[in-house]
């Protein structure tokens, strides 16, 4: 299989416009991942698909991740003259990346028994919205109703767009950071740690002072 | 019928071959062989169910071999598995749907409180929140020998009701409800989160 840097050269002289980053992955896996645009997601996925040397025919798994806002911190080690001295200086720059929603398709290729090749698509959290690449792997259907129920992404142009795991009266997105399941721990027989925590809230309160106080 | 025949009178009367029973006996006696349950499963306990039924356990001693596929055949509901919030207001139809006299055993941890799955958002922590349980199952899941005991003991508890007086069983009694309100759907969780009458966890108490 070509790798992940000539298949973007290839994406972006065959889809023009399209935004191709390539996103490490740092862990020993060393999954690298196609950022992709969502403007040409389809386009893009298109290509993948049909293209005769990748053929990537088979989206096996779709999935959504919820990024809270990060702070990168960068230390550059650069020789500085201080007080007519020249000394190795740390500069520490900081990089604020504001929090997001991801969507990321694993694609392999039956035809050519080749793969996984990531792509990954990114939302902002308000207003979530990705376009929808069922219409090129039917097999994201489901998955993306799942991202849909779970995060909350908007897939435009999904054939069929509802919750799949919860009701449809329901109007959270648990798998989102910021959700806070609904607090029914008022009966737990032996809480600890977390449970713990949240049954103390439906404990009486301790009598004070005065109450304690026979009178 | 009236009261216990005393039980000496009724071994002096068997050994002259004179064989005493009363109308309560003899009706519980019936109702307790022939337990037929729901068929139906929720998760992994159900597989556990299905081994109680199947020929090396042998539900079939029990009585309790005819597994109905219709609440309205049913006499008993065995809530095996998970019931994911999703899941819980079909279950309390089920049970409504079901004629008096009717029991359910609550099978394996998450029927009884939600089990490994208590802290997410989706799963019901027990299902005696909806409905009265006469029989709780512990374990992940329960071995069938667990489930053929939860079986002796609703035979137990059969055994023991009565058909009149003050302490008579809860179908007889009319004021008692065979039904339960079926929990909504609601926005974030089920509404209500537990019906009041039947679920009454233990208050802590300051003294």
């Amino acid at each position: 299989m070509e790798t992940l840097e000539q298949i973007k050269k290839r994406i972006e002289a065959a889809v023009p416009g399209a935004k191709i980053d390539i996103v490490n992955n740092g862990s020993p896996s060393a999954q690298h991942s196609l950022k992709i645009d969502n403007e040409h997601a389809r386009d893009v996925a298109r290509f993948l698909r049909d293209d005769p040397a990748l053929r990537f025919d088979f989206c096996s798994n779709v999935t959504g991740v919820d990024w809270l806002d990060r702070v990168i911190k960068k230390t550059v080690k650069t020789k500085q003259v201080v007080d007519g001295v020249e000394k190795d200086v740390d500069l520490t720059s900081e990089e604020k990346i504001p929090g997001y929603l991801e969507a990321v398709y694993h694609l392999f290729s039956i035809a050519h028994k080749h793969g996984p090749v990531i792509i990954r698509m990114q939302t902002g959290r308000a207003n979530a919205q990705l376009s929808s690449l069922t219409p090129i792997w039917r097999s994201a259907e489901l998955q993306e109703r799942e991202i849909f129920d779970l995060y909350g992404i908007k897939f435009e142009g999904h054939p069929d767009l509802r919750r799949i795991l919860m009701w449809d009266e329901f109007e959270d997105f648990p798998m989102r950071k910021d959700y806070r399941p609904p607090d029914d721990f008022e009966w737990e027989p032996t809480p600890h740690d977390d449970v713990l925590e949240r049954a103390k809230q439906h404990y009486p309160a301790r009598p004070t002072e005065t109450e304690l106080k026979p009178s | 019928m009236g009261d216990e025949i005393d039980e000496g009178l009724r071994s002096e009367l068997q050994r002259q071959g004179i064989w005493v029973t009363s109308m309560q006996e003899l009706y519980n006696w019936g109702r307790k062989n022939s337990i037929w349950p729901l068929q139906f499963g929720l998760a992994c306990c159900a597989i556990e169910m299905i081994a109680t039924a199947a020929s090396r356990y042998d539900i079939a001693r029990f009585g309790a071999e005819v597994f109905r596929p219709s609440p309205r055949q049913a006499d008993l509901m065995i809530v095996a598995g998970t019931v994911t919030k999703k899941m819980a207001p079909q279950i309390v139809r089920l049970y409504n749907q079901m004629p008096d006299p009717k029991y359910v055993i609550a099978m394996g941890a998450c029927a009884i409180s939600g089990g490994p799955f208590k802290q997410g958002y989706n799963v019901l922590k027990g299902i005696d929140r909806y409905i009265p349980v006469d029989v709780y199952i512990p374990g992940c899941p329960p071995r069938p020998e667990a489930l053929l005991h939860a079986f002796m003991e609703l035979q137990r508890k059969i055994d023991n009701q009565k058909l009149s007086g003050p302490n008579k069983s809860d179908h007889l009694d009319r004021e008692h409800p065979s039904e339960y309100p079926v929990p909504a759907f609601g926005k974030h969780d089920l509404v209500p989160r537990a019906n009041p009458d039947v679920f009454r966890p233990p208050q802590i108490e300051r003294v």
